[in-house]
């Protein structure tokens, strides 16, 4: 099946994870081979994914894991002293 | 790294047997999916540092409700999106859309943003901060209910089933979701990368 662009745009996310059936992901591998619109789509988009997730991009707050685990001793203790207490 | 599930589970009946500051262990791993989920929800640092503490206080408290069928990570992710979505429901005046609302609504354009050639963009922009503000804004500005998926699916690589279990919704609503997400984020951040960040290619010897 010849595909168009547009029907490659609806498929791209699914064709990242290759999570669509094989024959589909075939035609849309065909048809990045001779389509540079769709190829720059899909490297932006995989590029753009791998910047987003990158620890550096969304970094915790600093001092988090310390006060988180201060607050939980606390919490351990505290469930400690009564026993009844879940 | 995150541990394997045998190891997990012989600390949780650890935990459970008496053995408690082993929970400190168990969580680390963690720390950084709890914040990043409750984030997702409430969009603030401050108010999600407050919420992921709660949800890991409340994973604690309620660790002998945990049943081995489903993994501790989509377990432990469903707490604190049920945080963040109570701290939400607290700071929404009853006049704003509830998160419920928000249904498969959003009748966008998602159309990608046309480009004939993309060179790798390289890690290393990431140091600059105007970079990941950029990043985080793109993010940030997605709809509620598409950030949410791709919180969870694209930074803390959940999977299609283990996203849909956490957030209550099937696996193609979170197809549907991510999809729309990632080409919201190609579509505001291409032209922005384009004319900001270098591309992977050094021109080496350039006046």
């Amino acid at each position: 099946m010849k595909l168009d662009c547009k029907h490659v745009w609806e498929h791209i996310s699914e064709y990242i994870d290759k999570t669509i059936d094989a024959k589909l992901q075939e035609d849309i591998e065909r048809h990045l081979e001779h389509c540079e619109i769709c190829s720059a789509i899909l490297d932006s988009t995989r590029n753009i994914l791998v910047l987003t997730a990158d620890d550096r991009t969304f970094e915790l707050p600093v001092g988090y894991s310390k006060r988180l685990h201060e607050r939980l001793t606390k919490e351990l203790e505290s469930s400690e002293k009564d026993p009844e207490k879940e | 790294m995150r541990m394997t599930e045998t190891n997990e589970a012989g600390l949780i009946a650890r935990i459970l047997g008496g053995e408690k500051e082993l929970f400190h262990e168990l969580i680390r791993p963690y720390e950084r999916m709890v914040y990043l989920t409750v984030f997702s929800i409430l969009r603030n640092e401050a108010d999600a540092e407050d919420g992921a503490q709660e949800a890991v206080v409340n994973a604690y408290l309620h660790l002998t409700s945990f049943r081995g069928d489903a993994k501790f990570s989509t377990w432990l992710t469903t707490i604190a999106i049920n945080e963040g979505r109570k701290r939400l429901r607290k700071a929404k005046t009853a006049a704003e859309e509830s998160i419920e609302d928000q249904a498969e609504a959003h009748e966008g354009d998602y159309t990608p943003a046309p480009l004939t050639d993309w060179r790798e963009i390289p890690l290393e922009v990431l140091e600059r901060k105007e970079i990941r503000e950029a990043l985080r804004g793109a993010v940030a500005g997605l709809p509620d209910i598409y950030r949410q998926v791709f919180t969870l699916r694209d930074l803390e690589e959940l999977n299609v089933e283990e996203t849909a279990q956490a957030l209550g919704i099937n696996a193609n609503v979170v197809k549907v979701r991510l999809h729309r997400a990632r080409i919201l984020l190609q579509k505001r951040l291409v032209p922005f990368l384009r004319t900001t960040a270098p591309p992977r290619r050094w021109f080496f010897g350039r006046a």
